[in-house]
Formats: structure tokens, C-alpha cells, sequence
């Protein structure tokens, strides 16, 4: 019996040290966690911590809860992103230095960050809005003061009854075509543009987006009725467009208001040529420019020209370093509503003074466009060449 | 004036023709950049 009292008692000393140790590294309830050095990780968690957590000890995770962002990658290796910092990651996208693979066949959706937004939206905003309202507004003045200065043209000794047909039905079609969808897409193009500027303001919000949404419709399907009359417009007039010497005379005669004759001019003059090339490089280009903008992405203009213009070294010529040809998908669109809205301002300020003096600025002009025929005085004191030819032609086609 | 009126008319009938014609081939960003999961309006 008292064999067994000593071995139980021999097994209750050798088994106390353990129970001893459990109770040492078990803190009490409200015991502050001893600090851990973590120096030698860069305040990552250590072997102190992993050992503390596994023994069931309370941990102050502070350390780490409040370590959101930050520099993570001073810790070599340790980074979240192999080392790589966020900001360097950022940057390299947004720069284009890295390697950017996405899953969508859209090409677009490999520009994670394009930062020409805020360029584009100011420049949009601010010059480009208000030059074009300058100039607007300046060719209004101008042709007011014109007006005033200079009056109405008359024709010397008035109407003499007889006319001639100086435009055929096809003609005066194809022109009213492209006057009216220009009127619209330049109205349309306006209130786009100022909506939120002056019609907000105004009106309001909800009217604003009644607006813009039925100048959308409009702009986007009455520009075909556009281009289809710049074609035929420009079939039908080329030939009669193409600068000759007979408009040097006019040149030198300023268009007769130097001197006191009026200058020769076939069907059309030196003028009306600037007019019509004027429309057709610009129409075309604001048709190119709005092509590209009615089907987003397809039609990439500005990198290839910019390259081009590289390429032939004017962008040197003129001062400037290489321009930046290989563009975004969305900085080509951003070049293309640019030029579309300075182009389109251009060609509204030629289109006032074409208006001017096709309506208020000379007496008779307008018959030309109204009903096709026009008195044969005026004729004579503006295209006198072109009537000759008429004449001859009359001459030379017998009565029926 | 005929002729005028012949243009507008013309411009209001192309614009018509447009509308239909571009959406029978779908033409709009949000169909031509978008899809069934992605909630536009």
C-alpha cells in the first residue's frame, strides 16, 4: 500500500512543471500583450506573433489592421504585388509601359486609365466654345457693318424683265438639301455644345435632356441627308469651281469694290469659288470627323495623320517636336469631336456670309436659288462671261 | 421654290431612313459595346 502512495506521489512532482508552464503564457483577461519587436520583418507578423497566437495568447493585431495601403513594398519580397509599389503598377498603366492583357475581344478595353479626359473636356468646354462663339459672333458683327457701310447691292438700272436660267431644278435640290441639314446640324451641333452651359442655367435640367436627346436624334440621322448633297453638290459644280485666270481679274478688282466696274465672271466667281471649296474640304472633313464619331472606335483618323505629318516633317517645320501618333481608341475620339466642333464653326461663320449675300447683301441674288432663273441685267453685272455662254448656246440650240 | 421644298422634304425622308437603317444594323454604342448583363437605361 504504501508502495503505490509513492508512486503516485513521485508522478504528481514530475507532472507539475507542465501545468506550471500552460498558466505562465496564458495573460490574464485585462493584461496588455508584452510588445513584440518586429524589426527584423519591416513590421510584418514574426515568429513572436505566430507562437503567441498558437499558445492561445490575446494579440494586439494593430500592426496590421491599421496598415491599409501604404508603402508595403519597403519590405523586399514581401510586397503584395512581388515588390511592385501600387503607384509604380499605376503609373505603368497609365503610361502604357505594361504589358496589359484583358479577356474582351474589344480593343478598347485595354486602356485601363486614360488621362487626356480633363484635357479633352476643357479645351471642349472652354476655348473651343469660346472662340467659336467669337467668331460667331464677330462674322455677325462684320457683315452688320458691312451692311451698313455698304448697303444692299443693287443692280444698276434695275430689273429688265427678261430672264435666264441660271440653275436647273437638280441644282437648286441638291443645294437646299445641303443648306437645310446644314442649318439643323448646325443648330443641333450649337445646342450640344452650350446645352449645359446656357441651357441648364435657364432652363433647367429636365428640359436639357429633352433637348439634347432629340438634337442627338437629329444630328445623327440628318447628316446623311448632308453628305449625300455634298456629293452631288460637289459632281454637279466642280468643273465650274476650278480657279481660272478670269478670276485674277476679279482678285484685282477686289470683287468690284475697287474701281467702278464689275469683274467679268463665268458661273461662278473668285468668291463663290472660296465658298464652295470652302465647303467641300471642310464638309468633307466634318463628315469624315462625325463618321467617326456616329460609329465610335472604327474609324481612327487623327494617329495616321498625325504619323503623316511626322513623316513629311511639318510638325518640325513648324516648331513643334514629333506628334503623337500612336493614340488611344479614346483619344482618337476625343481628337475627333474636336475637330469636328472647330470645323463646324468655321464652316457656320463662312456659311453666314454666303447667307448674307445670297439674301439681304445683293439685290437678285437669291432668285438664283429660289426659282432658278434671274434677270438678265444682273447676270450681266456679275457673271457677264457666263452669260455670253448662255447666249451662244441659245444661238446655237435651234427653237423647238 | 419647289426645289426648296423638294430638299427639306428629302432631308426629313433620308433622316428617316437613317434612323431605321443604322438600328437595323446596330449601329449604337450600346449595342455595338455592350450586352444583356449590362443595365444602360
Amino acid at each position: 500500500m504504501l508502495r503505490h502512495l509513492m508512486a503516485f506521489f513521485i508522478l504528481a512532482l514530475a507532472a507539475l512543471p507542465f501545468s506550471a508552464t500552460a498558466q505562465d503564457v496564458r495573460l490574464p483577461e485585462n493584461a496588455t500583450p508584452s510588445a513584440i519587436d518586429r524589426a527584423s520583418t519591416g513590421g510584418a507578423q514574426n515568429l513572436a506573433d505566430i507562437e503567441r497566437r498558437q499558445s492561445g495568447a490575446e494579440i494586439d493585431d494593430g500592426f496590421r489592421r491599421n496598415n491599409l495601403g501604404g508603402d508595403a513594398a519597403t519590405v523586399p519580397g514581401l510586397g503584395p504585388l512581388g515588390g511592385r509599389s501600387d503607384p509604380d503598377l499605376w503609373r505603368g498603366i497609365r503610361y502604357g509601359e505594361l504589358p496589359v492583357k484583358v479577356s474582351t475581344m474589344n480593343k478598347t478595353g485595354r486602356v485601363l486609365v486614360q488621362d487626356n479626359g480633363m484635357w479633352w473636356l476643357t479645351l471642349r468646354e472652354g476655348p473651343v466654345a469660346t472662340y467659336g462663339l467669337w467668331l460667331l459672333l464677330g462674322t455677325i458683327i462684320l457683315l452688320a457693318l458691312f451692311f451698313i457701310l455698304r448697303g444692299r447691292i443693287r443692280i444698276e438700272g434695275g430689273k429688265n424683265g427678261r430672264t435666264v436660267t441660271r440653275f436647273k431644278a437638280i441644282e437648286r435640290f441638291a443645294h437646299w438639301m445641303l443648306a437645310g441639314s446644314f442649318i439643323l446640324l448646325a443648330l443641333t451641333g450649337l445646342a450640344s455644345l452650350f446645352g449645359r452651359k446656357v441651357v441648364i442655367p435657364l432652363l433647367g435640367h429636365d428640359f436639357n435632356s429633352t433637348l439634347l436627346i432629340g438634337t442627338k436624334f437629329i444630328h445623327n440621322n440628318v447628316s446623311w441627308a448632308f453628305m449625300i448633297a455634298l456629293v452631288m453638290v460637289f459632281v454637279m459644280w466642280i468643273w465650274h469651281n476650278i480657279p481660272n485666270k478670269t478670276d485674277w481679274v476679279w482678285i484685282k478688282q477686289g470683287g468690284g469694290f475697287i474701281g467702278d466696274k464689275h469683274p467679268p465672271a463665268k458661273k461662278f466667281n473668285f468668291g463663290q469659288k472660296i465658298v464652295f471649296w470652302a465647303v467641300i474640304v471642310l464638309g468633307f472633313s466634318v463628315s469624315l470627323s462625325g463618321l467617326s464619331l456616329l460609329f465610335p472606335f472604327e474609324i481612327q483618323l487623327f494617329g495616321h495623320t498625325f504619323g503623316f505629318i511626322n513623316d513629311i516633317g511639318m510638325a518640325e517645320a513648324a516648331g513643334y517636336g514629333p506628334l503623337q501618333s500612336d493614340l488611344t481608341p479614346h483619344a482618337e475620339m476625343q481628337y475627333a469631336q474636336l475637330w469636328h466642333a472647330i470645323i463646324g464653326f468655321v464652316m457656320m461663320a463662312v456659311i453666314l456670309g454666303h447667307i448674307y449675300i445670297g439674301t439681304l447683301g445683293m439685290e437678285g441674288a437669291f432668285d438664283a436659288m429660289g426659282n432658278g432663273e434671274v434677270d438678265e441685267r444682273w447676270a450681266e453685272q456679275h457673271h457677264s462671261l457666263w452669260l455670253d455662254e448662255v447666249k451662244q448656246d441659245k444661238r446655237r440650240t435651234p427653237a423647238e | 421654290m419647289k426645289s426648296m421644298l423638294a430638299g427639306f422634304v428629302a432631308v426629313a425622308v433620308i433622316g428617316v431612313v437613317a434612323y431605321y437603317g443604322l438600328h437595323e444594323i446596330g449601329f449604337s454604342s450600346q449595342e455595338v459595346y455592350s450586352g444583356e448583363n449590362v443595365r444602360l437605361d
